[in-house]
């Protein structure tokens, strides 16, 4: 009954979503403009229909519904609730309906609350957010179809893969999803714009929130992604440029240039095409993405269970939307007028260098990631990994980390750099110092010893914008900046620390040994066989000393998972406000010694602080322009009453 | 200067962010030449062994017998073939859980200079429905043939 009530509600939303095109695009015409009122309601009743659809899912797999065939292949009864209620959106069909409730929510909440935009371009942004829409419905309800039931219900489900019974992994896709598919908020706006020919400032600071929001929720989701194949694949790295880690950052970088080009043409009516532009590329990325990641066409760890008619499915989506969107794009490019303009030093300057670099990292990032598929179309089997991405992607980070020290502080259109010397010592004499010092001393990489140096530059120069300031009067966009371009230089502390600094240790140990791992003194205790509700493990506990201090037990396990049958090593972390110790148990030798693998990671964890300030900035920004925006309103209201009141 | 850059910023600034991205697509390509790792199956590798030092994959079957764990207890040494020749392997690690004799592996790692294969990281077949794609590449009468004949 649940099954066919969620089915009915999509196949509802799929017809509003065809409904919402048509009815947009007959009011754009002089004749249908008796459609224009019913666009709007269709959106936000989509929205809610997708939302129902959702929740039936939902409710499915919190019963554990064997009849349901999605339900019976990833869920089992004896799994934890709350890994039934993420197993929802733990495999395929689940995880795009969740994409397309998401597009739906998101269009309707437009529909509700915008109002800034006139209204021709609001019917197109709602007529092209309906149209990739309906894309992905037929993918749904044809090819992926989440309520199919079983013509016999199994007595019991075939479990969810034990690498995502995880609490962090449980709400990992909902975010990245609400980042996602948040960018088809900007694409459509992009869409709209071109139709009615709109560009301009208005556009702009009408995407710029939704953008922002998109961008936080992308932010978080792989900072925490990170921070999941961190401790949960017990390899004691935190970023491995796996295709499916590739497919979130690539949208994350459109979206950092589109709200740093969107920024330009609010302020200043400058970058108007190529804002457009990225508009477009950023929901394409994300689309990419989700091709690359569904299609399984990539080898990656995390990859679901693939399917290459899907692929080829999604393959077909991609190539309407955004071949659609570029044509359009072409035709209507030429008539978009040429914007203000503005000398080398400028703030403008500084931020279109901050686009190109973004840009020209996600180039690297996408051809990085295709290449395997690339060449695997010429008979050779390859893969890319770190050799490639970390050189190549500092190449063009680090020359825009520069220019972000710089950027904010140079006025917009035309300033000279003598006016910012005096305010960019402090920073430079701070990075050169540590580069000489860290240089000569230690031999540590170029790349680690050029991050630590920029960070300890960036830290004082991304504070100084708000020097000369009234801290109070200061408006929150500019604290939100200040507080992201902090977080990146925390993040790139972390990051360089973690690659200089990390020691390692593999050891073959028994019981009462003493292993030392940077200033650490670890001891093994025991090891037990322990159980959980769906494995049973061997847990070692292990005595962790500081420089000799008081000793803190560490618990890493071996675990074997039954449903389904698989192994995973659940790392063990002691985390000190200067570094982590990272603990995995191996398998017992020959001999009966027991293989232990520790790291001692110094400040790892500023990376993933630092990712979550960046996001912090973005919703202190977010909050600053919301809250501005409201005031403007509520005073042209006061206005208008007043004059209305005067004119009686 | 100044006067031409006025009157020509946008076609200025395309040509500058053209020539970062195209610049941007060609040292990724030179890159890629350079530094993306090619996979090998043991009588490929005999054939034409790759540069020392240059980061590949190996992929085949660990012969039965072959696994030796040495004194430290962390390195182990196994042998890799395709049923037509065979890779010495050494690697230093946790092993993956279903790593064992007799079943396929992938080495990620380098050629070292006395001919041994140094891992710098193995995968292994997770489960039934969790396969490495590189495995599905043996096919199934490889994997029955090599089986038969390293046992």
């Amino acid at each position: 009954m649940i099954a066919e009530l969620g089915l009915a509600a999509l196949w509802l939303a799929a017809a509003l979503a065809v409904l919402q095109l048509v009815a947009g695009a007959l009011a754009l015409t002089p004749r249908g403009a008796g459609m224009a009122g019913v666009v709007r309601p269709v959106a936000m009743v989509q929205g809610v229909l997708a939302l129902i659809a959702f929740a039936a899912l939902i409710l499915l797999f919190c019963q554990t519904d064997l009849s349901v065939k999605l339900v019976a292949m990833n869920s089992h009864s004896a799994k934890p609730f709350i890994y039934k209620l993420a197993g929802t959106w733990g495999n395929h069909e689940g995880s795009m309906l969740l994409w397309v409730t998401v597009m739906g929510l998101a269009g309707g909440f437009v529909a509700l609350v915008e109002r800034r935009l006139p209204e021709p371009t609001m019917l197109a942004t709602l007529a092209g957010q309906a149209f990739v829409s309906i894309g992905f419905y037929v993918f749904l309800l044809f090819a992926s179809n989440p309520f199919e039931r079983l013509p016999q219900p199994v007595v019991e489900g075939q479990g969810l893969n034990p690498l995502l019974q995880d609490i962090g992994l449980a709400f990992h896709p909902p975010t990245l999803y609400l980042g996602y598919v948040g960018l088809s908020i900007a694409f459509s706006f992009a869409i709209g714009a071109l139709v009615t020919r709109e560009v301009g400032p208005a556009f702009a600071r009408a995407m710029r929130p939704w953008v922002m929001g998109a961008w936080i929720f992308l932010t978080v989701g792989i900072t925490a992604g990170s921070y999941w194949a961190y401790y949960e694949l017990g390899w004691g790295g935190w970023w491995f440029w796996d295709p499916v880690e590739n497919a979130s950052l690539m949208p994350w970088l459109a979206a950092t240039a589109l709200l740093h080009s969107a920024s330009v043409l609010a302020a200043r009516n400058a970058l108007r095409a190529w804002t457009v532009m990225l508009g477009v590329v950023a929901f394409s990325m994300s689309m990419v993405g989700t091709f690359l990641v569904r299609s399984g066409i990539l080898t990656s760890v995390h990859a679901f269970a693939v399917d290459p008619k899907r692929g080829s499915f999604i393959l077909a989506l991609l190539a309407i939307n955004i071949g659609g969107a570029l044509i359009l794009f072409a035709l209507r490019a030429a008539t978009v007028t040429e914007g203000e303009r503005f000398t080398v030093t400028s703030r403008e300057s500084a931020l279109v260098f901050n686009n190109v670099m973004l840009s020209g990292a996600l180039g690297i990032v996408l051809m990085g990631t295709l290449y395997p598929l690339l060449a695997e179309a010429f008979g050779a089997k390859v893969s890319v990994g770190p050799p490639y991405f970390n050189p190549m992607t500092a190449l063009f980070a680090l020359p825009m980390l520069v220019v972000m020290a710089i950027g904010p502080l140079l006025n917009w259109r035309r300033d000279r750099f003598a006016r910012v010397r005096a305010r960019l010592i402090v920073p430079a004499l701070l990075a050169g110092a540590v580069l000489l010092w860290l240089g000569l001393s230690s031999g540590i990489g170029l790349l680690p010893l050029l991050g630590l140096g920029l960070a300890a530059g960036l830290v004082p120069a991304s504070l100084m914008p708000l020097r000369g300031r009234n801290l109070r009067r200061t408006p929150l966009p500019v604290w939100g900046m200040v507080v992201a371009h902090l977080g990146v230089a925390v993040a790139l502390f972390g990051m360089a620390c973690d690659s200089a600094y990390t020691v390692e240790r593999l050891v073959a140990v028994r019981i009462g040994d003493k292993t030392e791992v940077g200033p650490l003194t670890v001891t093994l205790k025991s090891i037990e066989p322990v159980a959980g509700p769906n494995w049973t493990a061997l847990e070692g506990e292990m005595l962790a000393a500081y420089l000799g201090g008081e000793p803190v037990a560490l618990r890493p396990q071996a675990r074997s998972f039954w449903a389904p049958p698989q192994q995973t090593s659940e790392s063990a972390l002691l985390t000190r406000w200067n570094g982590q110790l990272y603990a995995v148990l191996g398998e017992q030798a020959q001999d009966g010694r027991w293989q232990l693998r520790l790291w001692w990671k110094p400040f790892v964890t500023m990376i993933w602080l630092g990712g979550l300030m960046i996001a912090l900035g973005g919703v202190i920004a977010l909050i600053g322009r919301v809250v501005s925006d409201l005031r403007r309103l509520i005073a042209r209201d006061k206005i208008a009453y007043r004059r209305e009141r005067q004119g009686r | 200067m100044s006067a031409i850059k006025a009157k020509h910023q946008r076609l200025v600034l395309v040509l500058i962010a053209l020539a970062a991205l195209i610049g941007a697509g060609l040292l990724a390509a030179w890159a890629l030449r350079n530094q993306a790792s090619y996979f090998y199956v043991p009588s490929e590798f005999a054939a034409k062994p790759p540069e020392l030092g240059r980061a590949v994959r190996l992929g085949g079957m660990v012969e039965g017998g072959s696994l030796k764990t040495e004194a430290d207890g962390v390195t182990i040494r196994f042998v890799v073939g395709d049923g037509k020749a065979r890779v010495p392997v050494t690697f230093k690690g946790i092993v993956p859980d279903l790593f064992k004799e007799g079943s396929g592996v992938v080495a990620e790692g380098k050629l070292g200079p006395n001919g041994t294969f140094v891992a710098d990281n193995l995968l292994a077949k997770h489960d039934e429905k969790y396969v490495p794609r590189e495995m599905k590449d043996m096919t199934a009468a490889q994997v029955k043939q090599t089986v038969a004949e390293t046992k």
